[in-house]
């Protein structure tokens, strides 16, 4: 019998929480949008002339391939995280690309066409230095790639290593480049730094050693920074403390020869290091005897080596940016120069005579709001005519990919910054003008009767205006066939829709550069690069002024601080069009560590930012008169908190009417034990709608709901399997009181955590039984309230029960976030990023600590899950069916106007955005609802009624004649 | 300011950016009361309170804890009464919305020798002076310790806990302390209970063979429910009168 009420409770359950999309909802209610990151090496297919392919290799270990004419990917390959998966070099040849991955481990051939593996091969180890393809009479058939220690030579058809050779004196020879010119020669280049060039040169059939000599070069450091291999074999080195080119025939001479820059009438920038880039259209012949020679920032010059001799061909002053291309048999230049502010200027010339090719302009608009040009890889082809024709891809220091076609089309741009987004909001959107107008009618002052009238007529005008020309609009689209009807998403047409279902979403991302998405489609509308982010820079972004106070603009404050040195700066925008405010940012010459927004406003209703320096001073931003004054008044109610984990030590503040503070409380968490990993509050914008549940006797068990609450994660110093363990505090933040201490012993990180309402979740790891689990902590004040009215930190003396459970999971978990609604009364899910690119929507009901072990009359009318040890992963329960998120990192949630509906977006390489109804849509009707059957209904129940009447009343009278 | 003010202390807004580096400690310059060995075992160390009317902390010896380490350490206190001026300065810190604060030394609970015992720095805590006087003293204070022994943390209420501006007029009642102390470590938390949980199936399946009446077909089960179904419809199609006898009811 109780099984028969476990599957039934079981059934009701999975009734109330099936949230699966139906196939024509797919693509309705979210989108995923993904990316590459920034691009490290580029090659465009030229293998044939209509190819549309430019396959990609980047910093985040992906192997992409884009379709050149609208910028979305064919295929992609995500390798492992860090340096495991890392893209050493990538070589391309006809149909094959050829990647060395995980500093030379492993080396693996792709088709490009369709993305499969060709073949992959273990590499022996040895730290990576370079590979190259190597070619002899016209055919290249294999591939070098050379270790800190050894060659080796793999056939490009199958990966089997032809031969592999130690390298002569490794120990202190540092081999840096290999070469070949296709004469069945493989020169491998090694230095002593300050001292000589080593060189070996190997057979290509047998790899034997052909030739070894060494040349003296006590200038130069780094090969592969400073030299190339020019023409037939000609290494060419650029030295800057002698300013000149040292030059040496691989094949016949013994010692470098110098040719100072001056005697070519050549002048190098002061302190720039020359760079030499040479190119070998075919791996099967020697390199050009042109090359690009770049002396300055912003000077290149194309040079060519002819009979031993220098010449200059052409001297680009300024340019940004240079490439060689080449098509068929010919090879040309590209050089990019800055035109004006707003565009650069890119031309093509011939690479053998210098000489610029006709109409071959195009103009690179620059974007105000990005990055300078970084890289440029250029498509050449021939035309029908035998000119030549290119595209551009040009790079950007905001890892923008912007595609170009003459004279300046842009095809698309790939904002590939999207791919390493660290923080994001999601403000509302403002109000139409015409809502506005209304709006601002009630917020003014009262001035008169008739000003009053006429403002309200004026008004009412505007929205009739405004009500035909969307009539005519509607007309006027009903008369276009459909396809042409587009819906884009400009700044002007951005509006609340009803139910505050579309939202701007606000993203920061590593690079520094800021975006405005919309959440209905994922369109970009705003972007905004902030040049000087240092490296490692911690972002937090913070909504001072939402989009409720209109005429005031909605305000987000970006607080960007440098890790090492604690120095932060804030940028001040508006969420909605991306402009920077003209509110100017206080100077903050002491680093900051901590700040917080308070629920204070300023009479601009922004609300108020406190930062807290080094010195434990306390700075307010925006800071008027009204606001220092507010702050004076409720200074003794502001309470904040420091964390240094370095020390373990937990510091509580209050703040004093003068903007200092005072050292309240102090908890300190011996590091020599456990260091603490993670502190975590509750979000400020939470709401809670039941202050208790009810139990099964119908008394109610009161929620201990402590909005000073922190959840602080510890854990131990010792790894050992036996020994390690984790630690989780719950500490008041006001008072400094420890309410619970907990550990998790034989468990170690990482640890994933989320605190809400009256509970906090956490998964760890289990040493002990080797698997993840789920622990939960929920507090109750008990049958009776302490006080239910209002909740002080200060005054609530008892200390809550607290019960804990915990669970098996099957699966390791990359970040865990709950769901967020606009008045918390809907069930809250646990929303779970997977490994597997899969976001879970478990329901918090399955992790309560109140499931029973045994099943009771009580426990079945509050309705609680008997307790299982395992949390099943259901496939109904994800939330993004096929719509995989690779390497997740963060799960943003925020409430819409709807009480159901809760909009998500998961980050990480991939961005995804939905929207989930933890309880179902009880608060919308359904798609298919039928109109016609209750409107039918109500109309027949109507004239049932009247009908029934009429005839009552005949029949009344009928008996009283009779 | 339309919000109580109790409202207000709560309201503080945890946003937390960035771990720091540098730490100021609140009173150097101060040795820690030395810590002494007791004949029972216990070591003590002081307990030290502090109220000023301007804020700024001043400690003074009001007490000794006796701690006892060991597998369930224990804790005792000795402590000394207020006297006049003190409790003067108390109900005028009361007035003011002072603070009552209290400090103890960081120690290990666990070691052998003394030495190892005390480390550097304090834990503090506070209450609201004027709860202090309203409750006439009567405080509740934790040691809380982590699972190697050493002192984590201390916190301290008053019993009742809320400042209602009562005047408390008698002198006597802020004399004497009235304090409950206790010594908290961390708490095991559970882990998944599989043991129970397979008994509990066994227990079911055992069930399930043990008693044969559950394992019979369903309509073995319910045969009378179905007969007596059955019955019912012979029994009322029977009773039915013939067709064309519609009462008429208007």
């Amino acid at each position: 019998m109780a099984k028969l009420i476990w599957l039934c409770l079981n059934f009701v359950i999975l009734c109330s929480t099936v949230g699966a999309v139906f196939e024509d909802q797919v693509g309705k209610f979210d989108w995923r949008q993904q990316y590459v990151g920034k691009v490290l090496f580029s090659n465009f297919d030229a293998q044939s002339q209509s190819s549309k392919k430019v396959i990609v290799a980047t910093e985040n270990n992906v192997f992409a391939s884009l379709n050149i004419r609208t910028g979305e990917l064919f295929w992609r390959h995500v390798d492992a995280i860090g340096p495991e998966g890392k893209i050493d070099a990538l070589l391309h040849h006809g149909q094959d690309a050829l990647l060395v991955v995980g500093d030379g481990r492993l080396l693996r051939s792709w088709e490009i066409n369709i993305g499969g593996l060709n073949w992959e091969i273990v590499l022996d180890s040895g730290s990576f230095q370079s590979a190259c393809l190597i070619g002899q009479q016209d055919i290249v058939k294999h591939v070098a790639v050379l270790k800190k220690t050894a060659i080796s030579l793999h056939y490009l058809s199958n990966g089997h290593q032809k031969w592999i050779e130690n390298l002569p004196e490794s120990e202190t020879v540092d081999y840096q480049s290999v070469y070949s010119g296709g004469n069945g020669e493989v020169y491998v280049l090694g230095i002593v730094p300050h001292s000589h060039i080593a060189i070996v040169v190997y057979s290509l059939d047998d790899g034997e050693i052909i030739r070894q000599f060494s040349v003296e070069a006590p200038w130069l450091s780094n090969i592969q920074a400073s030299c190339a291999v020019i023409g037939e074999g000609m290494l060419t080195c650029a030295d800057s403390a002698t300013v000149s080119l040292y030059m040496l025939d691989l094949e016949s001479q013994t010692e470098m020869s110098q040719i100072p820059l001056q005697s070519l009438g050549l002048e190098v920038t002061p302190g720039f290091q020359p760079v030499l880039r040479s190119t070998q259209p075919n791996a099967a012949r020697p390199p050009l005897s042109e090359f690009f020679l770049q002396v300055g920032p912003e000077q290149h010059l194309l040079l060519q080596l002819n009979d031993g001799q220098i010449v200059t061909l052409r001297d680009f002053n300024p340019a940004l940016l240079v490439s060689f291309a080449t098509t068929g048999e010919k090879t040309i230049a590209a050089v990019m120069s800055p035109k004006n502010t707003t565009a650069c200027s890119v031309n093509l010339f011939s690479a053998e005579t210098g000489r610029r090719l006709l109409d071959t302009t195009l103009i690179f608009p620059l974007d105000p709001n990005g990055g300078k040009p970084e890289e440029l890889y250029v498509q050449a082809f021939l035309k029908k005519d035998d000119s030549v024709g290119y595209r551009i891809m040009v790079q950007t220091e905001d890892h923008t990919l912007t595609f170009i076609q003459q004279p300046g089309r842009v095809m698309w741009t790939r904002e590939e910054a999207l791919s390493d987004v660290v923080t994001m909001e999601m403000v509302d959107l403002p109000l139409t003008g015409t809502q506005a107008e209304l709006e601002g009618e009630f917020g003014k002052k009262a001035d008169g009767l008739f000003s009053m009238v006429l403002k309200r007529l004026s008004s009412q005008l505007i929205l009739l205006q405004a009500w035909i020309s969307h009539l005519w609009k509607l007309f006027y689209d009903a008369r276009k066939p459909r396809s042409q009807v587009k819906n884009e998403v400009t700044i002007e047409n951005l509006s609340r829709d009803e139910f505050n279902l579309q939202k701007m979403m606000v993203m920061v991302t590593a690079s520094g550069k800021l975006f405005g998405i919309d959440s209905k489609t994922g369109t970009i509308v705003w972007r905004h690069y902030l040049d000087n982010i240092p490296a490692n820079a911690a972002f937090k972004l913070m909504v001072q002024r939402t989009t409720a106070h209109f005429p005031h603009p909605p305000q987000c404050t970006l607080l960007i601080k440098d890790k090492d040195t604690g120095l932060a700066t804030l940028h001040v925008f508006n969420p909605i069009f991306g402009k920077k405010s003209h509110v100017t940012p206080p100077a903050m010459p002491q680093p900051i560590l901590q700040s917080l927004m308070l629920p204070v406003m300023d009479q601009d209703y922004a609300k108020v930012l406190l930062l807290v320096d080094d010195q434990y001073k306390v700075s307010a931003f925006p800071s008027t008169k009204n606001v220092l004054q507010q702050l004076q008044e409720i200074a003794s109610t502001i309470f904040f908190y420091l964390v240094d984990s370095s020390q373990g030590r937990l510091s509580g503040y209050r703040l004093r009417t003068d903007l200092s503070t005072e050292l309240i409380w102090e908890v300190v968490v011996p590091t020599e034990v456990q260091k603490i990993v993670s502190v975590k509050g509750k979000r400020p914008n939470e709401h809670v709608h039941s202050q208790g549940r009810v139990m099964g006797d119908r008394s109610v068990l009161y929620k201990y709901l402590n909005p000073n609450l922190l959840a602080v994660v510890t854990e131990s110093t010792d790894t050992h399997p036996e020994r390690s363990f984790m630690g989780i505090l719950l500490i008041d933040g006001v008072t400094g009181r420890i309410i619970h201490e907990a550990v998790q012993r034989k468990a170690k990180g990482p640890v994933h955590i989320v605190h809400s309402e009256n509970w906090v979740v956490y998964e760890y790891w289990s040493t002990k039984s080797r698997r993840n689990e789920f622990s939960v902590i929920e507090l109750y004040e008990g049958t009776e309230l302490y006080n239910s009215t209002v909740f002080s930190s200060l005054d609530r003396p008892h200390a809550p029960q607290v019960l804990q459970q915990s669970y098996i999971f099957p699966s390791s978990i990359s970040t865990m976030e709950a769901t967020l609604t606009e008045k918390g009364i809907t069930s809250r899910h646990l929303l779970i990023g997977l490994p597997s690119g899969g976001i879970l929507s478990l329901p918090k009901m399955f992790l309560d600590p109140r499931r029973p072990e045994i099943v009771t009359e009580q426990s079945r009318e509050e309705n609680l899950i008997p307790y299982a040890p395992e949390l099943l992963i259901r496939s109904e329960w994800f939330i993004n069916y096929n719509q995989t998120v690779t390497r997740v990192r963060g799960i943003y949630t925020a409430p819409s106007g709807l009480e159901s509906t809760c909009l998500v977006v998961a980050y990480g390489l991939d961005i995804y955005q939905t929207r989930v109804y933890p309880s179902k849509q009880f608060d919308v009707l359904k798609d298919d609802y039928d109109y016609m059957l209750i409107s039918s209904v109500l109309l027949a129940l109507f004239f049932a009624t009247m009908i029934s009447k009429r005839l009552a009343e005949v029949k009344l009278l009928n008996r009283a004649w009779r | 300011m339309a919000l109580p003010l109790t409202f207000n202390i709560a309201l503080f807004y945890t946003l937390f950016v960035v771990l720091f580096t540098d730490v100021v400690f609140c009173n150097n310059g101060r040795r820690v009361g030395d810590v002494m060995d007791t004949e029972f075992g216990g070591f003590s160390v002081p307990l030290e309170h502090s109220f000023e009317v301007d804020d700024v902390a001043q400690f003074r010896v009001r007490g000794a804890l006796v701690l006892k380490a060991g597998r369930e350490p224990s804790v005792a206190l000795t402590q000394n009464q207020l006297s006049e001026e003190d409790r003067a300065k108390l109900k005028e810190v009361a007035a003011v919305d002072g603070l009552y604060r209290i400090r103890v030394p960081r120690v290990l609970l666990q070691a052998d020798r003394q030495t190892e015992r005390q480390l550097e720095g304090y834990l503090t805590a506070f209450v609201r002076a004027c709860a202090m006087v309203e409750s006439h003293l009567s405080d509740v204070i934790s040691l809380h310790t982590d699972v190697s022994g050493y002192l984590i943390g201390v916190s301290i209420v008053t019993l009742p806990g809320a400042c209602r501006g009562t005047e408390v007029e008698d002198e006597v009642d802020l004399e004497v302390f009235n304090t409950t102390l206790s010594v908290m470590g961390p708490v095991n938390a559970p882990g998944p209970e599989t043991a129970l949980f397979l008994e509990r199936m066994e227990m079911e399946t055992e069930k399930k063979g043990k008693n044969p009446q559950e394992q019979k077909s369903f309509f073995a089960k319910y045969w009378y429910l179905i007969l007596g179904g059955a019955i019912f419809l012979v029994v009322s199609s029977a009773a039915q009168p013939p067709a064309g006898g519609g009462s008429e009811q208007s």
